[in-house]
């Protein structure tokens, strides 16, 4: 009975999950291209959490580690197109601290898969759209992100120790 | 130093003076023919004279050759000078009737046509062009033929010159204009195509390069001049009486530092031969609507008369096609509409039918777009005085036959096909940002759009402002708009720029970067990555004034907030305003949790 009760228990909070994506934008070219995407009616998934940074540059590793530990499914960092960077060179430096940073993300046992970039312009408000679309789908086919499920969750798909609030 | 009376009025003349320049100092008009103020004066034709009636010999003298003598009086406007004048106009009349300079100096002095034998060509024999092929030019390659009656100009021994240059300074100078170089150089002479009036004429190679330039000055195309390219000729500084021509002149970086950036770059538009079913650049007749404009323009190249290019009669049928390569999704059209194209394809129509009372105007389109002020009632006017046949839809195909080109193409409006017989077609092609806009946006750290149009700071708000601070835009580098819109968002960034640059002190944005004192070490990775050169050494010194640390210190002027230098930062010493790691760690920690899903 009371197995039954969990399975259907646990069986409804599948149902019912969807993905928490964190997403960092930049404030010149894909935040505004969100904007853009919201101001062209272009409709995407709920799924997507933004935070807006001065630029791809600005993002710490530490972010996206901070985001996986509190419970994100995905993460996606957006800045400028290469070459069209506000602060001329902020997203090559992102391009390739992040692109270092994925490599090490299996090693503390994240999938890769769960870290994407994208550039996107202000004026690509559709492409942001599809952008999310895409990533969500992504998400999906790759499930709650559990991370050393052995240590049981907090029961919102978070593993880890609650830091102090 | 020399003083005489001219006309009754004193004038001082110079050494070497000729009464023609004195006379001109004073304002008094004499007519000359044969005289250039760049080549010695012969006084061949003897227009120019002038009566001597005191303090010389008396007598008539060519102005143009007599010297400014000491004590001279002169009348410029006696009996004796207008008979004089009268005569040799008659002469003149009965060699070259044809010359129209000729026949309104005639009817000036009252010369009528002489019971001679006509002559049948315009030139006077003046040899104003001879004089400066060989004092000017240099090679000297036209020359007197024959004698008496059948002297004219022409080249030694009558063979095609080798040493003519193809100048063209012979027929600048001719007085009735009748000198073709062409027909004295043994090679051909290569036609500069006027590029303001898209290659309908063609121009020479120091031209001023359309009529409402700014500065409204001449420019030498050094690819095309005849000095840059022989090192001979040198012509234009000969004749410039301000001495303006400099050929050593080249053109060089000049740095200028400035509060403002207004990008203005304009528009171009899109080749239509990439749509063959068109035919443009195959048949002439097909042409753009900017040539179209300049063909009907009163200052081009047909100084307004509208000619087929095929035949240069007036086409007694135009076809109009608009939105040739706007509104289209697929490569290479664009996805918008440019806008400019329903208004201007209606002028064309009412232009046509000024230029051309009998003739038809069809005009296809798909939509027509005539939002703003009185634009809409301009077109009803087109449409309701039968000015044009506006037909809704679009061209299939356009191809020649029996001298004219068939207009295949569909009425949607009544659902069938139509044929048009045109002698003209006219395609109203598509706006394009300038070839170069994306390297310059990306100099100026300004946005673009997948075509190239630059992106405004916000699509509402700051319409005219960039995301870079400084950088404002106007017209058509924004977006296809027209005269007005162009105006408009052209006075709203110079106010901006004005706004930003009248003020004592420079208001900025406070989310910059600050250096903790107390726990950067010195290490300045910061400094390496800062794209604005805004990260330095700051030396921290005890009461003593002893060098306690070296440590980053960042310019608040130059710092322009991205926060490289802060993920950089190994001991987080950095922080940017408003983008604390604490405030993003905050931002993060709400967001990342089950809480914040879409449940």
């Amino acid at each position: 009975m009371s197995h039954a009760a969990t399975k259907t228990q646990s069986a409804t909070a599948t149902a019912q999950w969807e993905p928490n994506i964190v997403a960092f934008l930049c404030n010149w070219c894909s935040y505004a291209g969100a904007d853009l995407a919201g101001m062209s009616r272009f409709a995407y998934p709920a799924n997507i959490r933004i935070v807006r940074v001065p630029c791809s540059g600005r993002v710490d590793p530490m972010f996206v580690l901070k985001s996986f530990e509190r419970g994100a499914d995905m993460v996606l960092v957006s800045g400028c197109h290469p070459g069209d960077c506000h602060y001329t060179s902020g997203n090559y430096h992102a391009r390739r601290k992040l692109q270092a940073f994925r490599e090490l993300l299996g090693f503390l046992g994240i999938d890769p898969q769960r870290f994407r970039m994208s550039w996107v312009s202000a004026a690509e408000g559709a492409k942001w759209s599809s952008v999310v679309t895409g990533v969500t789908e992504e998400a999906r086919k790759l499930g709650p992100f559990k991370h050393y499920p052995s240590y049981g969750g907090n029961g919102d798909g978070t593993t880890c120790r609650k830091s102090s609030e | 130093m020399a003083t005489l009376t001219i006309d009754g009025r004193q004038a001082e003349a110079e050494e070497g003076q000729t009464l023609l320049a004195v006379a001109k100092t004073l304002g008094i008009d004499i007519p000359t023919l044969c005289y250039h103020r760049a080549v010695a004066p012969v006084g061949a034709c003897r227009v120019c004279v002038v009566e001597v009636t005191g303090g010389g010999r008396p007598g008539l003298v060519p102005a143009c050759a007599y010297p400014a003598l000491d004590g001279l009086v002169v009348e410029t406007d006696t009996e004796a000078v207008r008979e004089s004048r009268r005569m040799t106009l008659e002469l003149l009349l009965a060699r070259a009737p044809n010359a129209e300079v000729i026949r309104e100096m005639a009817a000036r002095f009252g010369a009528e046509e002489l019971p001679l034998e006509r002559g049948d060509d315009r030139c006077i024999r003046c040899g104003l062009c001879l004089r400066i092929c060989r004092e000017i030019i240099g090679p000297a390659s036209t020359c007197f033929a024959g004698r008496g009656v059948q002297r004219e100009v022409s080249t030694p021994y009558k063979l095609l010159s080798d040493v003519c240059i193809g100048c063209g300074a012979c027929a600048y100078v001719c007085p009735t204009g009748c000198i073709d170089p062409a027909e004295f150089c043994s090679h051909p002479l290569e036609k500069i195509p006027n590029e303001f009036n898209c290659g309908y004429d063609s121009r020479t190679p120091i031209h001023i390069p359309f009529p409402q330039a700014v500065p409204n000055k001449p420019l030498i195309d050094r690819e095309n001049c005849i000095h840059f390219k022989t090192g001979g000729c040198g012509a234009c500084k000969t004749i410039c009486p301000a001495g303006a021509i400099d050929y050593e002149m080249v053109d060089e970086f000049v740095d200028e530092k400035v509060g403002a950036i207004i990008v203005a770059t304009g528009y171009e538009i899109l080749d239509p031969s990439v749509y063959e079913e068109y035919g443009y650049g195959r048949y002439p007749d097909v042409v753009t609507s900017l040539e179209f404009e300049r063909m009907v323009s009163a200052s081009g190249p047909t100084d307004g008369a509208l000619r087929r290019p095929s035949t240069g009669l007036p086409p007694k049928s135009v076809v109009f096609l608009q939105c040739i390569g706007s509104r289209e999704e697929k490569t290479p059209g664009k996805p918008y509409c440019s806008k400019i194209c329903c208004m201007y394809t209606a002028k064309h129509a009412i232009l046509y039918k000024h230029k051309v009372h009998d003739g038809q105007a069809f005009i296809f389109y798909m939509d027509i777009r005539s939002g703003g002020k009185n634009y809409e009632e301009f077109v009803r006017r087109v449409v309701k005085e039968k000015v044009a046949t506006y037909l809704r839809g679009r061209v299939s195909k356009v191809y020649p036959r029996g001298g004219k080109l068939i207009v295949q193409g569909a009425d949607t409006l009544s659902g069938g096909q139509v044929e048009i017989a045109a002698e003209m077609v006219v395609l109203a092609a598509a706006l394009q940002p300038s070839s170069g806009v994306r390297e310059l946006a990306q100099k100026l750290r300004i946005g673009y759009d997948q075509h190239g149009f630059l992106s405004e700071a916000h699509p509402k708000l700051k319409p005219v402002e960039t995301n870079t601070a400084g950088v404002f835009l106007a017209g058509c580098a924004h977006s296809p708009k027209d005269i007005p819109d162009s105006v408009a968002q052209a006075s709203a960034a110079a106010s901006k720029a004005l706004g930003l640059i009248t003020h004592d002190r420079l208001t900025r944005e406070p989310t910059i970067g600050i250096v903790n004192i107390q726990t950067c070490n010195g290490c300045f990775e910061c400094e390496g990555v800062c794209a604005y050169g805004a990260i330095g050494p700051r030396e921290i010194r005890d009461r003593r004034g002893n060098l306690v640390a070296t440590i980053a210190h960042i310019n608040e002027g130059l710092c322009q907030g991205c926060g490289a230098c802060s993920v950089t930062c190994r001991s987080k010493s950095i922080e940017v305003q408003g983008f604390r790691d604490d405030q993003l760690f905050a931002e993060i920690n709400a967001i990342s949790s089950g809480n914040g899903r879409g449940q």
